[in-house]
């Protein structure tokens, strides 16, 4: 008998599938379980109510990250709030037996940043964590989603989580990035054309040549922003990138489990003749520098191009002139040129060592324009410990900048680093949403390279003439 | 967490046609530091409800006494973004126990019928129509009832059918969680992770 043709999703999926309910969700086990301590909490008050025990605390890794600061982490947290999630997250983790790497932990820093840099994501896992971005570890070939306060108690008492199973997609990009295009790039490429309801109900897989092309990091953040489209999560097939980036990293398996990891691992991927649900196809050609306009990520646009008409964008007209509104902005403006407050690199999303080595291809040699404010937020202490072993430190402190902490910082703005009403930031994280990083402030979404032109320029400026001006330069 | 029952809703509803409403927007970051799931409906909408002296605003609509009701109804892609559980706790704790939409986004919907309220998704044309029914009249009441998967416009008798697996409409009906359902199943869980890979 033949076996039926699947997809990568269904090869994960099924292999954790513990009981399925008719015409209900599936019952599936989770190998990882990621918690921080704004979204655990509650959880664990639920667990302690029902008298409850952490099923299996092994599987369970905690940090914190959302709301910590990003200055004098080595001093007692001031926001007594924020103070208080913290505590409640160390005493549940030791109360449960969880391995927690909180602050001052030199393992600390972003759950999605930590995770695969410690080995603890892999290739073929089922992982979930209370912060929706969690879809960044698909990037491994990981079956990954964010999930609410409820389903963190379901995982913490059960190692199971109930899912309908989604639908699935298959978006194809092929032939070769141009020079200066960067993994965020096409993430908001992707999102600008499928809108941010375009993979609702949806699984992504990322295939062709330019996600074959991409470095991990560079997956992670496509990954990562699978969810801004809608989508569960995303993922990629691992291959020999994935696997010398897992290989001696802290958590992965060694000797005869590494290799017996490494033939399962092999065979995860969609069989040639899998059928999906939607599939795109896009051409890496197409893409230039992205920037977003509005207040959702899918309001985006090549850098050089102009801020559309409702009637070009599409949707209900009154939602598209509310958010143009929100931003200060006109239809048929272009971006280019228009004037930047704050610049942000950094969080889940382009907060990897990857991201700082491109934020400072472009400062190199310049400086910071004079009225930009820019928190500069390392994903990890061992993000931070590259940057300063690479050289990287240096070239941003003789620009003109600083290094903050680790942490999500003006991603989500929970801590103190808040961009302030009325102000323009043009930063490297995931949501422009009105008021995600503080209340009023106007997010422009972009990549590293686009944040660091427009840090050094004080404007939205195109990375690649700053880039091939670096060039001459050193030519 | 316990929530009351859902069987059948009949209330005034409050129209909110917008879309693309993202989770920040139901609830901003910095109200969710709470270490327990309380008073979450006082900062339901908070930067659009209130100004930043804490006044409120006036041509927001839960700050206009014409409507209101146990029952929100929203544009499409409802509840993007953001994972965070406490905008659906703000909706419940506000006192809504029904948000009809076009569209909801995945997380939301799930997150929604795990606290205890019913995500009804309409067609965009019915959605039309109570948006009319409800800005023309804001008297106007709404039947929900889960058991029929129906939702009427009680004036005018008109109604469509909406989705929702037989699971989770038993849960919902009987204010059961997924929590009772797997701690019963335990020992195939044990079983299961025997044999886990990981
Ligand atoms: S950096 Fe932002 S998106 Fe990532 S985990 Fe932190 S808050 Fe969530």
């Amino acid at each position: 008998m033949s076996k039926k043709s699947t997809t990568l999703f269904d090869k994960v999926w099924d292999a954790h599938v513990v009981r399925e309910i008719e015409d209900g969700p599936d019952i599936l086990f989770i190998d990882r379980h990621f918690i921080h301590e704004v979204t655990s909490p509650v959880a664990f008050l639920g667990l302690k109510n029902r008298g409850l025990k952490v099923m299996f605390p092994e599987k369970t890794f905690a940090t914190a990250d959302h709301n910590t600061p990003t200055i004098n982490q080595h001093l007692p947290v001031q926001d007594p709030l924020s103070a208080k999630q913290l505590e409640a997250l160390e005493n549940n983790t030791a109360k449960y037996g969880i391995s927690h790497w909180g602050l001052g932990n030199p393992r600390n820093g972003i759950v999605h940043v930590i995770g695969p840099e410690n080995g603890i994501t892999l290739p073929g896992m089922t992982i979930v964590c209370g912060d929706s971005h969690t879809s960044t570890h698909g990037a491994f070939g990981a079956i990954a989603f964010g999930i609410g306060t409820s389903e963190v108690e379901m995982v913490l008492s059960s190692q199971c989580i109930m899912q309908p199973k989604p639908k699935k997609m298959r978006i194809n990009v092929n032939g070769k990035l141009g020079w200066g295009i960067t993994p965020k790039d096409v993430a908001l490429y992707i999102i600008s054309k499928l809108t941010t309801a375009g993979a609702t109900g949806y699984f992504v897989e990322y295939a062709g040549e330019v996600f074959r092309d991409m470095s991990m990091e560079g997956r992670m953040t496509v990954c990562n922003m699978s969810i801004e489209m809608g989508a569960r999560g995303g993922m990629v097939a691992p291959d020999e990138t994935t696997f010398s980036y897992i290989k001696g990293r802290e958590k992965a398996p060694t000797g005869q489990a590494w290799d017996d990891a490494l033939a399962y691992w092999k065979t995860l991927k969609s069989d040639e003749d899998a059928v999906f649900d939607m599939e795109y196809h896009f051409d890496a050609a197409d893409i230039e520098p992205m920037i977003t306009y509005g207040t959702n990520p899918g309001m985006g646009i090549g850098i050089s191009q102009s801020i559309p008409t409702a009637e070009e964008a599409g949707g209900g007209k009154a939602s598209f002139e509310k958010a143009l509104n929100y931003m200060g902005f006109n239809e048929s403006e272009p971006m280019l040129g228009k004037k930047v407050d704050y610049v942000f690199i950094g969080s889940c999303t382009n907060g990897r060592i990857e991201d700082f080595r491109a934020f400072a291809s472009v400062v190199k040699g310049r400086k910071k324009a004079d009225h930009i404010t820019a928190w500069i937020v390392p994903g990890s202490h061992v993000v931070e410990k590259q940057i300063r072993e690479e050289g990287i430190y240096d070239i941003l402190t003789e620009a003109g900048f600083q290094l903050r902490q680790p942490g999500c910082s003006a991603c989500l703005a929970m801590n103190d680093d808040k961009i302030p009403a009325g102000k323009y930031a043009v930063s490297t994280s995931n949501r422009n949403f009105e008021g995600r990083q503080g209340p009023g402030s106007r997010t422009l979404l972009a990549s590293p390279l686009v944040a660091a032109a427009a840090a050094v320029t004080g404007v939205v400026t195109d990375p690649r003439e700053l880039l091939a001006q670096q060039e001459l330069v050193q030519a | 967490m316990a929530y009351d029952k859902f069987t059948l809703l009949k209330s005034t509803a409050v129209p909110l046609p917008i879309e693309n409403v993202d989770t920040d927007q139901i609830i901003p970051a910095r109200f969710l530091k709470a270490t327990e799931r309380k008073g979450f409906g006082d900062n339901l909408f908070r930067d659009w409800r209130y100004d930043g002296d804490g006044n409120p605003k006036a041509d927001f609509v839960l700050n206009d006494p014409t409507y209101s009701g146990k029952i929100l109804v929203a544009g499409k892609n409802f509840g993007s973004g953001s994972s965070r559980e406490h905008a659906a706790w703000a909706i419940y704790d506000y006192g809504f126990r029904c948000v009809v939409s076009s569209f909801f986004a995945d997380i939301f919907k799930n997150n929604s019928l795990n606290v205890g309220i019913l995500p009804v998704q309409v067609s965009p044309e019915f959605l039309d129509k109570l948006f009319q029914a409800i800005i023309a009249n804001p008297g106007t009441e709404l039947e929900v009832s889960l058991p029929d998967q129906l939702i009427r416009i009680v004036d005018t008798n008109e109604s469509e059918s909406f989705e929702i697996n037989s699971y989770k409409k038993h849960n919902l009906m009987n204010g059961f969680d997924d929590i009772d359902y797997l701690q019963a199943m335990k020992e195939d869980i044990f079983a299961f992770a025997e044999k886990s890979r990981y």
